[in-house]
């Protein structure tokens, strides 16, 4: 029997841990891969994936070291290596696209010196060789104007594109390997379904052998032949793509399957014959100076809407659409051009000045960020007496147990009060960000991204708490989102947002029903879907879609 | 370049004038808190009141302060920077022959100190952790911490004193090369040691935090050498702060410039602006000063307009 192309054996991995002792983050991995075959790592957050991806280059991030097995390659062990041999192999045998192409760019040269830098470092090609080779690879890749795009700088490019050009870098030594980090993770979904589609097609067309690292199940789905599925360290479960997804067999695969599956929570139903508690006009924002009513660079534009006690109005849009400068306007930490917001009949006041604290109180905004957003400084108990003070809420007695109250109620242990953030999880300091917002008894619940930098799981239960909370206190909510998924999860009205302005606004179930604005249309399609084949499909009728977005 | 670059230059030039005007006021002001004038000083303690009252407006000191303060202003834009009070010379031609010599040894020490200190900084950003990197910290934070006169008085002990290998004063009209060299060792040497330290530090400094950046361990997945990360990748963008950083260490060799000077004796402004200050010559006080000053201002500014122009962001403003 012949030897399989890639072949990892008992890795281990360790950080330095408690007293110097090594601590292991990967451990007994066993894998293997044949030629012309796309395996995908599949985790959350610190399962080890990027580090075992990393492993078959023979690199280790700083701090970590292996410490047990072996990482073959080709025939190649690449753990036996010295430094002078792993370099011959990167960039020329191997190849890495990494997740953030913006980041990964050296931002002082131009792209095309830095595209066909590996072919002058292991000598493959003469600079015009690698030049003409590379534009090549952006014709292939789909590149607009892709015998010049290369002059320019990475700032010069949007990060779709620069996405696809890191992937003709990698591409450019014809690597028996290619490894891709995440590559569409930090892209838009819209932007994400082109990149996946000029990749699986590079992959097809070079017969590229290559591991795909990504934690959206449904991503991989469309890209692998085979799965494996990692939890701290540690392989779950591999199998081949389309068993794994219809029946998998570890405990931790079937609860990845069940978070990625739109869980439908309570809704309200119909709320157009209840009096809506918010009520927003006309409203109208943007950076620079005022005039008329206008900014200088206007961002959000004449946008209306009602939210119903206890609803939750979802707003959705890629980065740059106005989500965020209209949930800044409506918290009142940026003041409108134009517009205004009443609740329950009273005008809160978006232009201007500082709002009274009354009014403060009724809206308070969770931030997207649990970590920069609570102060590490305080405990847990100090963060959420904190608004209670300030808002002068209920007996001063009283408020000690109100804190421990808030703590039951976001489900986090009493035991933690005299703990600081830094000592919490992320889910968990997520909530204790809920509960501060909640101890101030809004009216007005504005959620800003609050599930994006959590892990599926956690995030799910975020959500129910979101939920809990809305039929508790019939609080309104608006809550922004990139995710088309999680807002039709808890939303009963979903606004899309595109270039600053609402283009749809309907209930989720309503949102595929016609007529609905392009762009809409396009958002819809181009969320992932778990069964292998749809990014296919998606792609049916997809560029005449486009042309009606880019007219509007 | 475009015209966004131009004008962001033009600014940061703009910003420097207005600082200098500031910086003018404030010396103004501040040599004009010193007790006494150059009245007092000239006639010494026994002289009657009379007769300093006359020196005093003939040197035009009786006249107010603010009416003092315009006319020195509008001289000094033109380039007259008043008359000696003392030696009735004008102030600029004292100067003039004073700054090539201070100049002279400030160049020569840039000269020695920004490559020895760029390779110590570098070498130790790359094998950072080592045993050469800890030493090298900790000998730079020793040298940073020793007050310079304390530095050179030591030298000027062992070499001169107790060797008797170099000579204690700087003596720019030695008969031969050697010599000049011999008497300039010192001085300079005194001044490198405390320029390095510091300069080096911050490039090190500087290039850590840019080699953990994702495009280095890209180009470290690409296969680049050792050399290429560090020279190709990560130093064009550690420039600007490593310039920066440069400009501030230059402008400690000012301060160390004044005890170089007046331990070894060298004739430069320092030296003449401590004599002035004794003999409370203060149009002489008030153009030093302004030299200062100004050589402090313009380092920065260079650093500035440097990190502009080298920005690819600024240079090449945003496509679309």
């Amino acid at each position: 029997m012949s030897q399989p192309f890639l072949r990892i054996k008992n890795l281990e991995i360790c950080v330095p841990g408690a007293g110097g002792k090594p601590r292991p983050i990967v451990q007994d991995i066993e894998l293997t891969l044949e030629k012309g075959q796309v395996l995908a790592l599949i985790g959350e957050s610190g399962s080890g994936k990027t580090t075992i991806a990393l492993s078959m280059m023979g690199y280790a991030r700083s701090g970590c070291s292996f410490t047990k097995g072996s990482v073959v390659v080709d025939g190649t062990n690449m753990l036996d290596l010295t430094f002078e041999q792993r370099r011959h192999l990167r960039g020329n045998k191997i190849a890495y696209i990494p997740q953030s192409a913006a980041a990964s760019f050296n931002p002082a040269f131009r792209l095309i010196d830095q595209i066909t830098e590996s072919a002058r470092i292991h000598g493959t090609m003469t600079r015009p060789e690698a030049a003409a080779k590379a534009r090549a690879l952006f014709a292939e890749l789909g590149l607009p104007d892709p015998d010049r795009i290369g002059e320019r700088y990475p700032h010069e490019v949007s990060g779709g594109q620069l996405q696809r050009m890191i992937a003709a870098m990698a591409m450019l030594n014809d690597p028996a390997l290619i490894i891709l980090d995440e590559p569409t993770t930090a892209l838009d979904v819209t932007t994400q379904i082109e990149v996946l589609r000029a990749f699986k097609r590079m992959v097809q067309n070079h017969h590229a052998t290559a591991v795909y690292v990504s934690h959206d199940l449904a991503v991989v789905a469309q890209m692998a032949d085979k799965i494996a599925v990692l939890k701290d360290g540690t392989l779950q479960e591999v199998d081949e793509t389309g068993h794994l997804l219809s029946s998998p067999s570890a405990a931790y695969t079937r609860e990845l399957l069940a978070a990625a599956e739109p869980h439908e929570r309570a809704k309200l139903g119909d709320t157009s014959s209840i009096r809506p508690l918010v009520e927003v006009r006309d409203l109208n924002a943007g950076y620079g100076a005022i005039k008329n009513n206008t900014a200088t660079f206007p961002i959000v534009h004449d946008v209306s809407f009602d939210i119903a006690p206890g609803e939750i109005v979802g707003v959705i849009g890629e980065s740059g659409s106005g989500k965020s400068t209209l949930a800044r306007v409506l918290a009142g930490i940026h003041p409108a051009s134009k517009g205004r917001m009443t609740i329950e009949g009273e005008d809160i006041g978006l232009q201007g000045k500082a709002r009274s604290k009354e009014r403060r109180q009724a809206v308070q905004m969770v931030f997207q960020m649990a970590d920069t957003a609570l102060n590490p400084a305080q405990t847990i108990h100090q963060l959420l007496r904190r608004p209670l003070d300030f808002y002068d809420i209920g007996d001063k007695s009283r408020r000690d147990a109100r804190v421990f109250e808030l703590m039951d109620l976001v489900q986090i242990p009493r035991s933690a009060a005299g703990r600081r953030p830094g000592e919490l999880s992320g889910g968990q300091k997520q909530r204790v960000n809920l509960a501060r917002a909640v101890a101030a008894e809004p009216k007005l619940l504005l959620c800003d991204e609050v599930t994006s930098a959590l892990d599926t799981i956690v995030a799910s239960s975020v959500l129910n708490l979101l939920t809990d909370l809305r039929h508790e206190f019939g609080l309104a909510m608006l809550f922004i989102s990139h995710d088309l998924g999680t807002v039709s999860a808890i939303c009963d009205q979903v606004m899309v947002m595109y270039r600053g302005r609402i283009v749809t606004k309907a209930a989720p179930q309503n949102l595929t029903h016609p007529p609905v604005s392009p762009y809409t249309e396009m958002l819809i399609r181009s969320v992932p879907q778990l069964r292998p084949g749809w990014l296919e499909e998606a792609e049916q009728g997809m560029p005449a879609l486009r042309e009606a977005v880019a007219r509007l | 370049m475009n015209g966004k670059i131009t004008e962001l230059i033009l600014k940061r030039i703009g910003v420097m004038f207005l600082t200098l005007w500031l910086v003018a006021t404030l010396i103004f002001i501040a040599s004009n808190l010193l007790p006494g004038d150059a009245a007092t000083a000239s006639l010494g303690q026994f002289a009657t009141k009379e007769t300093v009252e006359g020196l005093r407006s003939a040197l035009g000191l009786d006249q107010p302060p603010l009416q003092r303060y315009f006319s020195w202003m509008a001289a000094l834009v033109q380039g007259d920077a008043g008359i000696s009070l003392v030696n009735k010379q004008p102030v600029i031609d004292q100067l003039l022959g004073r700054m090539s010599n201070t100049l002279f040894l400030a160049a020569l020490t840039t000269a020695i100190a920004i490559p020895v200190a760029l390779f110590i900084g570098v070498t130790s950003a790359i094998w950072r952790g080592s045993f050469y990197d800890r030493l090298v910290s900790g000998s730079s934070v020793l040298a940073m911490s020793t007050p310079e006169f304390m530095v050179a008085t030591l030298i000027v002990f062992v070499f001169a004193v107790h060797l008797g290998w170099l000579p204690a004063l700087a003596n720019l009209n030695a008969a031969s090369t050697l010599d000049l060299m011999k008497s300039l060792l010192m001085p300079v040497c005194v001044l490198v040691f405390i320029v390095v330290a510091q300069m080096a530090r911050m490039i090190r400094a500087a290039l850590i935090s840019t080699l953990q950046s994702s495009y280095i361990e890209m180009s470290t997945l690409k296969g680049a050498t050792r050399n290429r990360i560090v020279l190709r990748h990560a130093m064009p963008n550690a420039l600007a702060p490593i310039l920066n950083s440069t400009a501030l260490a230059l402008n400690s060799l000012l301060s160390g410039v004044v005890f170089v000077e007046i331990i070894f004796n060298y004739p430069g402004v320092a030296r003449l602006m401590v004599d002035a200050v004794s003999t409370r010559d203060i149009p002489l006080v008030q153009a030093c000063a302004m030299v200062f000053c100004s050589s402090y201002l313009i380092l920065v500014t260079i650093a500035d307009i440097f990190a502009i122009i080298t920005n690819p962001r600024l240079r090449r403003g945003r496509a679309h």
